[in-house]
C-alpha cells in the first residue's frame, strides 16, 4: 500500500467500498459485536484510531482487523489461544 | 462482489494473515453464540443496498426546495435527517455546513474514517488514505485543485474534522439554471463528492 495514486483520487461517484469479501466481513463483525453488546461505536473507533496511528501506511482494513481483534480479546469474547486454534468458518462468496 | 472463480478452486490458496485472522474471529464468535454469519452478512447487505449518497442527495434537494426544512437542517441536522428516514448507526450527531458564495466547506476525518453512513454510505477509499487525511488540513486549496475543484481565491475554505461527536455533511450551493427542477430531479445531480466538499456543483 502506498500513498494513493491518481486512480484512487475522487473522480466519480461510484467507487467500490470493499476490495475483498473479508473486508466486508471484518466490517460487519465489528458493527454486529458493538450492536450485540450495546456498546457505543467509540468502543471500536478508538481502537481503529490507535491502529491507524500506530502504522499510518498500513492498509485500512488491516488496521480495522487488528482493532477488531484487540476489541474481542479485551472484551474477553475470545482468547488469543482460541483465535490461533480456530478453523475459519466456511463462507460462501458475498 | 465477484464470486470466487479461481480455476484452482479445489486447492485452497493460503489466506493472507489478516484475512485468516478475521475469519478466525468470526468463527470463535459464532461458536460462542455471540454472532451468526447471517447477521454479519445482513449488515453488509443493508449498507450496500440501502445506505449511500442517494439518501444524502434527497436531504440536500429538500433543503434546496423547502426553506423551512433547510432551517431545520442547519439548526438540528440529526433530527431533520432522521425525519426523512435516514437515521441510525453513524447517523447521530450530524452537522450540516452550508456552502455560500463566500465559504466552501470540506470534510475530513483526520484520525480514522468517521463518516455519515445513512446519508453517504461507507467512505470511498481516498477518504481513508493518509494523504487525504493529512493534506485536507494542511493544504486544502491545493488538494482540491488537484482533484479538479478550483475554489476561487476570494472564497474561504473551511475544513471540518469529523468524529463520533460530530459528523459533517456539506450543503452545496444550488447550481444556476436549476430553478425549474423538482426535488427529485435535483437529487439526481447531487453527488457524493459534493456532499463531502471535494467537488462544487
Amino acid at each position: 500500500m502506498t500513498i494513493p495514486d491518481d486512480d484512487s483520487l475522487p473522480r466519480d461517484n461510484g467507487s467500490l467500498v470493499f476490495d475483498a469479501p473479508w473486508q466486508a466481513r471484518a466490517f460487519g463483525i465489528a458493527v454486529a459485536v458493538v450492536e450485540k453488546l450495546g456498546l457505543p461505536w467509540d468502543a471500536f473507533r478508538q481502537r481503529l484510531m490507535h491502529e491507524i496511528a500506530a502504522d499510518p501506511q498500513r492498509p485500512y482494513y488491516d488496521s480495522w482487523g487488528l482493532a477488531l481483534e484487540s476489541m474481542v480479546v479485551d472484551l474477553e469474547l475470545a482468547t488469543p489461544a482460541a483465535l490461533e486454534a480456530a478453523t475459519p468458518t466456511e463462507r460462501a462468496p458475498l | 462482489m465477484a464470486p470466487d472463480d479461481h480455476p484452482d478452486h479445489h486447492h485452497p490458496t493460503e489466506l493472507a494473515p489478516i484475512e485468516a485472522r478475521v475469519a478466525a474471529i468470526e468463527s470463535v464468535l459464532v461458536d460462542k453464540g455471540i454472532l451468526d454469519t447471517a447477521a454479519v452478512d445482513a449488515i453488509v447487505t443493508h449498507l450496500e443496498d440501502n445506505l449511500g449518497p442517494m439518501n444524502g442527495a434527497q436531504v440536500i434537494a429538500k433543503a434546496w426546495t423547502d426553506p423551512e426544512y433547510k432551517a431545520q437542517l442547519l439548526d438540528n441536522a440529526t433530527a431533520a435527517i432522521d425525519a426523512l428516514g435516514f437515521g441510525g448507526p453513524q447517523g447521530e450527531h450530524m452537522v450540516v455546513v452550508e456552502n455560500t458564495p463566500e465559504v466552501h466547506n470540506m470534510v475530513v476525518c483526520t484520525l480514522c474514517s468517521c463518516y455519515p453512513w445513512p446519508t453517504l454510505g461507507l467512505p470511498p477509499k481516498w477518504y481513508k488514505e493518509p494523504a487525504y487525511r493529512a493534506r485536507a488540513v494542511r493544504e486544502p486549496r491545493k488538494l482540491l485543485a488537484e482533484l479538479g475543484t478550483v475554489v476561487p481565491d476570494d472564497v474561504e475554505i473551511r475544513v471540518w474534522d469529523s468524529s463520533s461527536e460530530a459528523r459533517y455533511l456539506v450543503l452545496p450551493m444550488r447550481p444556476d439554471g436549476t430553478e425549474d427542477m423538482s426535488a427529485s430531479e435535483l437529487a439526481k445531480i447531487i453527488t457524493r463528492d459534493s456532499m463531502i466538499g471535494v467537488q462544487r456543483l
